[in-house]
């Protein structure tokens, strides 16, 4: 690993900004601990750590949002303070967050320059200079939009790129993407990736946070490593492997290895037949066996969730018929769905997360009330057997079963959310993006979960946009594009290429032509 | 909720036995037995109505028209024992709480099939039901001696050293302690206040589960709605008027967070009580009824800003080492 010489007068090598022995501490816990990070003028550095790393921490600081309890920070060598965010965004660092902060009610212009928009004489906003200015920057990022269109008329891909035009506007010399291409489609991030070039070009310092280690070594010119708040290395990454970067970022080899599974498919559990919605989805068949994982591959927006929520009974399909074991069932309401044994864990971590002021047992009881009542009154010593049997199984590390749910770990949380679903009893469990967002540990830990459900005869699926995850995991894969099935796949025809190729809709294989 | 004296109820109770003490050394009557059964009398209709808004605002709605729907519920059955004076009092009891009911029923329609939000829903109910009486009433008061004896009596029963009134009031507390800790009704309340998202995959039916917590409410306004005419012996149009803000203000001192989810029978009782001891405290002390709402308001701030307090956030646990310490 080469090292940098403090005497270097390249400017590429001196970095704009530099953050050393930064800590913070939150009331009893050190989120940072004395670690260093430096931002280099027209490149990209990609901040690597698992989840609980620091990274949303350090962030913080870097934006003024939190302030350090120690260490410095430098901007061009002078060392800097920042009290609140607007010194932060004054000294040119600006943040484009995984759920980008605009407002939806407000033109792209005016989301662009609110707070500092051009002033007339009179103090009032110049509107037409705003737009003028607006709509250059829009120009040279190559947004397909207007600066007058209203920013909910947008869709996510182009929210950040008003994101950027607004980093742009104040004159940033820093640009922080924090996992900005999770909610982005393929062709999506492609553009991202361009725009990402473009700032580069203009001599901007760009912070990149991401779990996707293709987009790291595709765009990132170094690298930082935090691990558990602690600075682990840094470097060029043109000096380091992909297993090594792994390495240091769990401090343990980690290969991405999914659980090797014995074949154990039974019959037929769950068959749909001519699932349609008047918008979203048309002409879904699928039939869904014992003890098996069926993946759901498509690009964003293909109709997946969709899909998925009329399955569960929280939109209506118009037409569709339902058989579960043989029967057919008649779904109209998420009740339904959890009686007939359909459990459907959502993408949205806020949504499925736990409910905050219920102890953790009444979290884990709480769809199975009618289990755990007699004559309409709950009996809580059969809700706190039910909650320990599912506690235990799921390895829940807690004082104690009434304890506040709001006070576990939100890995522990996440155990009482599936702890509930398992209590159930259910024969078909829907995990919507099950990994979305977390780091490599813990994935591997949901992976080996989803192949011991199965092994267990539950039947999975796994809606999912990760190419190697669905792969790994599942038996079968439904690919589907534009709301309709365009592909079942299995055994041999299950590639990287077959899955890209369909869920993009093109007829020959061509690598890397999804676009 | 589970735990045996939570926190927060202990420091309101703390500070209700203070504020009864700063009131005995000032006037040492206040504080004898009989005088706090009065004032516990007098707090009844208030912690009966702070019981039904608890489980609104759990559900994260609110309902103003409580003491509009109470005020109909009492004029009607005045009404109703003015030309049928026979009728027993179990009857007038079944038709004060089934009136309530469907007027709670009406908001909670409205709330889960119209998506109205709750506030605008109940400040136009509010404002119709106060129209009703009007209506049905032509304005004209039902006084004492329209009512049958047996109607305006009832409520004033003495039984074991406490009038009827109390006794609904305590019956109340219980039933309600029941249901919000053992039945499923009461959980999935809890639920949907606390993260509706989640409620709903869980099987959870959100709108429902709020339109049933508007007919509680309901039904428990119009039970108060009797009570009240009968113990005041008096019916007309503006009676309890602007009582809905008192009752909201029991909620939010008793703890029951404005954003749903968080509260306890225990702290909305408290709550009323609470008010009710500031209420009766006041005039015999010496103090001007008119420091009474800047008391009561004073209250509300304090504990707003307290639980704003002890519900934030204690700051994510990052490190590995402090998560399995803990």
């Amino acid at each position: 690993m080469t090292t940098r010489t403090a005497a270097s007068t390249s400017p590429n090598d001196t970095p704009i900004v530099s953050m050393d022995m930064i800590t913070k501490t939150f009331p009893g816990v050190k989120a940072l601990d004395q670690v260093k990070l430096d931002l280099y003028p027209g490149q990209v550095t990609a901040l690597v750590g698992e989840n609980g790393a620091g990274k949303s921490t350090t962030v913080k600081i870097l934006t003024g949002i939190y302030v350090p309890d120690g260490g410095t920070i430098r901007i061009n060598g002078d060392a800097i303070a920042f009290a609140s965010p607007n010194e932060a965004a004054a000294a040119g660092i600006t943040a484009i967050h995984q759920e980008t902060v605009l407002f939806d009610e407000l033109s792209v212009a005016e989301n662009i320059y609110i707070g500092h928009a051009p002033r007339t004489r009179f103090g009032l906003i110049d509107k037409a200079a705003m737009h003028r200015a607006a709509t250059k920057l829009l120009d040279d990022i190559g947004a397909p939009f207007s600066a007058h269109t209203p920013l909910r008329d947008l869709g996510i891909a182009n929210k950040h790129l008003v994101a950027i035009a607004r980093a742009l506007s104040v004159d940033a010399r820093v640009v922080i993407m924090d996992e900005p291409t999770a909610a982005l489609s393929h062709k999506e991030i492609e553009e991202l990736y361009a725009l990402v070039e473009t700032l580069k070009s203009q001599g901007k310092a760009i912070l990149f946070i991401s779990h996707k280690f293709d987009e790291i070594f595709r765009i990132a010119d170094r690298y930082t490593v935090f691990r558990d708040g602690a600075f682990v290395g840094d470097g060029k990454i043109a000096d380091i492997s992909e297993g090594d970067l792994v390495k240091m970022m769990v401090g343990r080899s980690v290969d991405q290895i999914f659980p090797t599974r014995s074949h154990d498919v039974g019959e037929e559990v769950l068959k749909i037949v001519g699932y349609d919605h008047p918008t979203e989805f048309a002409d879904i068949n699928f039939t869904l066996n014992r003890g098996e994982i069926l993946g759901f591959y498509g690009l964003v927006g293909a109709g997946r969730s969709e899909f998925m929520q009329a399955l569960f009974g929280i939109t209506k399909p118009a037409k569709g018929v339902c058989r579960i074991n043989g029967d057919i069932k008649v779904i109209r309401s998420p009740a339904d769905a959890v009686g007939n044994g359909i459990v459907y864990v959502p993408e949205d971590r806020g949504k499925q997360g736990a409910i905050i002021g219920l102890p953790i047992f009444q979290n884990i009881t709480l769809p199975s009330l009618g289990k755990t009542s007699r004559n309409g009154f709950l009996k809580l010593a059969e809700e706190f057997k039910l909650a320990r049997e599912y506690s235990q199984r799921l390895d829940l590390r807690a004082a104690s079963l009434d304890q506040d749910v709001g006070n576990l770990s939100g890995g522990n949380q996440q155990k009482v959310v599936i702890a509930k679903w398992l209590a159930t009893l259910p024969q078909v469990i829907i995990l919507d993006e099950p990994t979305k967002g977390i780091d490599i540990g813990s994935k591997a830990a949901v992976h080996e979960f989803m192949a011991e459900l199965a092994a267990q005869g539950l039947s999975v699926i796994m809606v999912s946009s990760e190419i190697p995850e669905v792969i790994g995991m599942s038996d079968r894969v439904i690919v589907m594009r534009d709301g309709r099935i365009a592909a079942e796949l299995a055994g041999d025809d299950l590639t990287p290429e077959t899955l890209v190729r369909h869920a993009a809709g093109i007829s020959t294989p061509t690598k890397g032509a999804a676009a | 909720m589970t735990r045996f004296i939570p926190l927060r109820e202990a420091i309101l109770a703390g500070a209700i036995f203070a504020l009864l003490m700063m009131i005995a050394t000032r006037f040492a009557g206040f504080v004898a037995p009989s005088n706090l059964a009065n004032v516990f009398n007098d707090t009844a209709p208030l912690i009966i109505l702070a019981l039904g808004q608890m489980v609104v605002i759990l559900t994260r709605c609110i309902d103003l028209s409580v003491a509009a729907n109470l005020a109909l519920t009492g004029m009607a059955v005045a009404m109703i024992n003015v030309a049928m004076p026979g009728l027993p009092i179990p009857v007038i009891l079944a038709i004060a709480i089934t009136l309530g009911a469907i007027m709670g029923a009406i908001n909670g329609i409205l709330v889960w099939k119209l998506a109205i939000p709750p506030i605008v829903v109940t400040l136009g109910t509010m404002t119709i039901f106060r129209g009703i009486i009007f209506l049905i009433s032509d304005g004209k008061w039902v006084n004492a001696h329209e009512m049958s004896p047996a109607f305006t009596g009832f409520a004033r029963t003495v039984l074991l050293g406490l009038p009827v009134l109390s006794w609904i009031a305590i019956l109340t507390v219980v039933i309600f302690g029941i249901m919000m800790a053992r039945t499923p009704f009461g959980r999935s309340i809890f639920a949907v206040g606390g993260n509706p998202h989640a409620a709903v995959y869980t099987g959870i039916n959100v709108g429902k589960t709020q339109f049933w917590a508007f007919v509680v409410s309901g039904a428990l306004a119009g039970l108060t709605g009797y009570l009240w005419v009968a113990r005041y012996a008096v019916a007309y149009v503006d009676i309890a008027g602007g009582f809905e803000l008192e009752v909201v203000a029991a909620c939010v001192i008793g703890g029951i967070s404005i954003a749903g989810g968080i509260g306890s029978v225990g702290g909305a009782v408290l709550g009323a009580l609470f008010l009710g001891v500031v209420k009766n405290a006041l005039p015999v002390v010496n103090i001007s009824p008119f420091w009474q709402l800047a008391i009561s308001g004073s209250a509300i701030l304090i504990a707003v800003a307290f639980n704003a307090r002890s519900g934030r956030t204690k700051g994510r646990i990052i490190l590995k080492s402090a998560e399995t310490a803990q």
